[in-house]
């Protein structure tokens, strides 16, 4: 037990030890690894599948982990063209992923229906779902995708404070 | 090794008074069969006879403005003689339904389950008739000629809208048949100003309102659901 | 084609390489005793009038790593066993034939790339041919362009297969074979962007023609590639071919007849693994296919390892007509020279009347197409990929159908998975290699 009435970092009493706020700590986890929902539904979805392979590794930025399970990721990349029929399934599966999520549109056909302005296709994935970063392209290149990525990053650190979302019974 | 030529001939000397044709255009050979009822009976027979086991395609064209309005269009193929034929023919609309070719080739099922969904052509005899590209419960026909490119406005259960696809201008579009290239020219037309065909008595499309509120920005306009 | 029961297995392409055989025994065996048990998980009514147990609907539902897309399966089960099969298409539909009547002929080129979205070079070509089969300027292409196409449809297929290949093994648990197959990708990729600009999508066909030539360098560029993925695919099928987990979770699994492959309209790689060696290439030749060579590889027993094995040997024979084209090249124009169909060129269009008139018509009215309908089919890598066209003149179809492979493939599931176990669904999916852009259009 050691009460010391130092504050501040002197490395030859603490080492190696970083003192910050806890707001601040895990924002920059929860950036640091953002686990996407790849709602894959047409030709983004290849390039979305390219930047997670070996030559656009989107591991880099920690998020590789595709889980296809809406509890156990952050963001949802909705890569494709959103018909209506898909709609309900895409906005039951966002209500199901837990807080603090995000959503990149990402491609044309996402962002605002693209190419197809027609009877069956949903003029832009943000009808239904708040969208934090839009990707332009048909489709993107895999390092727009990663440069979307990363802006989303700079809105997942500058979050406020965290502790609001944590719902402690 | 028959040619396509000898193949439709036994076809039509088999249906003498049903079968006409075959018009040749472009090295392919279409047949006209007058009745539709009978269709399911041609189709037998040039599987079983002539050899056409493959059936590429079932097509429906809508010919709006004329009488009978829809036309059906089957491709078959042969694997052992390497031959395509085309057989037509036409519903129409007061009738609007047809035997059904799925007891011939088992692919017809979903071919024919398209065109009840597009076109809105009743199959009899059909299995499993049930909307396949659309969702149960759509109320339109989205491939008929009357019906416009940017949609109605329906009810999707659970989302509570689909709207037309709004655009300044309107998507570009067509007039169908219009009667030279520069009326067919696609040009962005607002709906409730353009006829919908120029043969026949040309009626406009119904106004269909834009009623999203471009306003809130970025986000949902369900954010409560 | 046809093996002794029990025997070892074989591909038989009488080609440059010699006959493989793949000894696993029982092979017959157990596609009868797959028979056998599809039979019996299909009771008859009064059987199942007494038949103790519920039954359980499972969801497959559009969002899943599997599925390949956006399908969905309505799967109910009797335990593992599924006893029936309801899929769903149609999440994808985007209204393209619809959006056809609106376009001119070469508004609607960038459509058809978002059809068959893993090879949209092959769409491009099959539109190209089928709306100049309607002029009737498809013999009179020039040859430079016509070698071009083939050498674009080839890449596409080896791109599409490498996809397929690699998204059906990470499925059944093999990662690395999808890392390995999507390097080769990015240098398809590579070849695609220096070719039209866009790493896929490419729009490179136009009525007529190509919307350029081949940049320089391009040729040595897919010389070095067609080295490169020879080695990637022997690699592949090191990984995947004798892995015992590979060749029991496919073998045997998915079975279909060849009765049932024609009924059903199959086509492609899923026809020709069934046993039947038809390939619109051959049998319907067109652009230079009737000038090169290759041969057309056919599975014996019609389950998925059949169809993977054909998939295998197809890119091996793609990679050979791509060399032979390479080597064929001829120089000269890629347009047709009619003023009417292909754009003029833009120097004489800025100073010569008449081509500024064509020019201005072919991008306002489009094409000048005769009244009439075709239908032409084209050999994709999922299997036929038709157009029919219907013109009453102008520069719009009148109506376009897009007869779908990957829609006509997906209507044999409900006669397929009954009798299958549910981890069985994923290797059949995979082995169809279906893409769902262009079963909804």
């Amino acid at each position: 037990m050691r009460t010391s009435s130092e504050i501040g970092y002197n490395s030859k009493v603490e080492g190696d030890l970083v003192v910050t706020r806890l707001d601040a700590a895990l924002n920059w986890f929860r950036k640091n690894s953002v686990w996407p929902m790849p709602m894959g539904l047409a030709c983004c979805a290849i390039e979305l599948m390219a930047a997670g392979a070996s030559r656009y590794d989107i591991s880099r930025f920690g998020a590789e982990v595709m889980r296809f399970s809406p509890r156990q990721s952050d963001v949802m990349i909705v890569s494709g063209t959103v018909t209506y029929k898909m709609a309900r399934v895409v906005k039951r599966v966002y209500d199901q992923m837990t807080e603090p999520k995000w959503v990149i549109a990402m491609g044309a056909c996402a962002s605002t229906g693209g190419m197809y302005r027609s009877y069956s296709v949903l003029q832009g994935v943000d009808r239904i779902l708040p969208v934090n970063v839009y990707v332009a392209g048909c489709p993107p290149r895999p390092e727009a995708l990663l440069d979307a990525l990363i802006k989303l990053q700079e809105q997942v650190i500058a979050k406020e404070p965290v502790i609001a979302t944590l719902k402690v019974a | 090794m028959a040619t396509a030529l000898e193949l439709a001939n036994r076809l039509r000397e088999r249906f003498a008074s049903l079968v006409s044709g075959p018009v040749e255009f472009r090295g392919e050979l279409t047949l006209r069969v007058a009745d539709a009822e009978r269709m399911a009976e041609v189709c037998a027979f040039a599987k079983t006879e002539l050899g056409f086991d493959y059936l590429v395609d079932i097509t429906s064209v809508d010919n709006y403005g004329d009488d009978p309005r829809f036309t059906l269009i089957y491709h078959l193929y042969g694997y052992g003689h390497h031959c395509y034929a085309r057989l037509k023919t036409d519903v129409s609309e007061e009738k609007g339904e047809l035997p059904t070719v799925s007891g011939v080739w088992q692919t017809a099922n979903w071919h024919e389950r398209e065109i009840y969904d597009m076109m809105g052509l009743r199959f009899r005899g059909h299995p499993d008739l049930r909307r396949i590209l659309m969702w149960e419960g759509y109320p339109h026909n989205p491939l008929r000629k009357d019906f416009p490119l940017s949609g109605k406005p329906t009810d999707v259960p659970e989302l509570a809208f689909t709207q037309a696809a709004p655009l300044v201008g309107g998507p570009f579009v067509t007039v169908a048949g219009g009667k030279d290239t520069i009326e067919r020219e696609p040009r962005g037309r607002l709906p409730e100003n353009e006829p919908v065909e120029t043969k026949g008595a040309p009626e406009l499309r119904q106004v269909t309102e834009d009623r999203h509120d471009h306003s809130s920005g970025r986000g949902a306009v369900d954010q409560n659901q | 084609m046809t093996t002794a029961p029990g025997a070892a297995r074989s591909i038989k392409t009488n080609s440059m390489a010699e006959v493989r055989d793949i000894e696993i025994t029982d092979s017959a065996a157990k596609a009868a005793e797959s028979m056998q048990a599809s039979a019996r998980a299909n009771p008859s009514a009064d059987e199942l009038a007494d038949f103790p147990g519920e039954r359980m609907i499972l969801n497959m539902g559009p969002s899943h790593p599997s599925t390949h897309g956006v399908l969905r399966i309505v799967l109910e089960l009797d335990g593992e066993m599924i006893t029936k099969a309801m899929p769903e298409v149609g999440y994808l539909h985007r209204g393209d034939e619809k959006i056809a009547e609106n376009m001119t002929y070469s508004q609607f080129v960038p459509y058809t790339d978002r059809l068959d979205y893993l090879a949209p070079l092959a769409n491009n070509v099959a539109y190209a041919l089928a709306v100049e089969k309607l002029l009737g300027i498809d013999k009179q292409l020039p040859p430079r362009c016509q070698f071009i196409r083939v050498i674009c449809a080839e890449l596409a297929r080896i791109s599409s297969h490498l996809l397929g290949v690699g998204c059906y093994a990470m499925d059944l648990g093999a990662l690395t074979v999808f890392l390995h197959t999507f390097t080769e990708r990015e240098k398809i990729h590579n070849l695609c962007e220096s070719l039209s600009g866009a790493r896929f999508t490419t729009s490179y066909t136009r009525i007529g023609g190509l919307s350029r030539d081949l940049p320089p360098g391009w040729i040595e560029q897919c010389r070095k590639f067609c080295e490169e993925v020879l080695t990637n695919i022997d690699e592949t099928e090191t990984f995947l071919n004798r892995n015992r987990i590979f060749v029991d979770r496919t073998q045997g699994v998915g079975v279909i007849s060849r009765a049932d492959a024609i009924d059903f309209g199959l086509t492609g790689p899923n026809l020709r693994g069934s046993g039947i060696d038809h390939d619109l290439r051959k049998a319907q030749p067109y652009l230079v296919y009737d000038q090169l060579e290759f041969d057309v590889p056919a599975g014996t027993a019609g389950d998925s390892y059949d169809r993977y094995l054909v998939r295998m040997e197809e890119m091996r024979q793609s990679v050979r007509l791509v060399r032979q084209c390479l080597d064929k090249l001829p120089g000269g124009p890629v347009n047709i020279a009619d003023g009417k169909i292909a754009l003029p060129p833009k120097d004489r269009v800025l100073t010569r009347m008449e081509e500024l008139i064509h020019h201005f018509l072919n991008v306002t009215q489009g094409v000048n197409a005769p009244p009439g309908e075709i239908y032409f089919g084209h050999e994709n890598p999922k299997g036929e990929l038709g157009f029919y066209i219907f013109s009453k003149g102008g520069g719009t179809p009148y109506r376009l159908k897009i007869r779908s492979p990957s829609f006509v493939n997906l209507s044999i599931l409900p006669r397929l998975l009954p009798g299958h176990m549910v981890s069985d669904v994923v290797a059949i999916l995979g082995s169809f290699d279906f893409v769902m852009g262009e079963c909804d259009r």
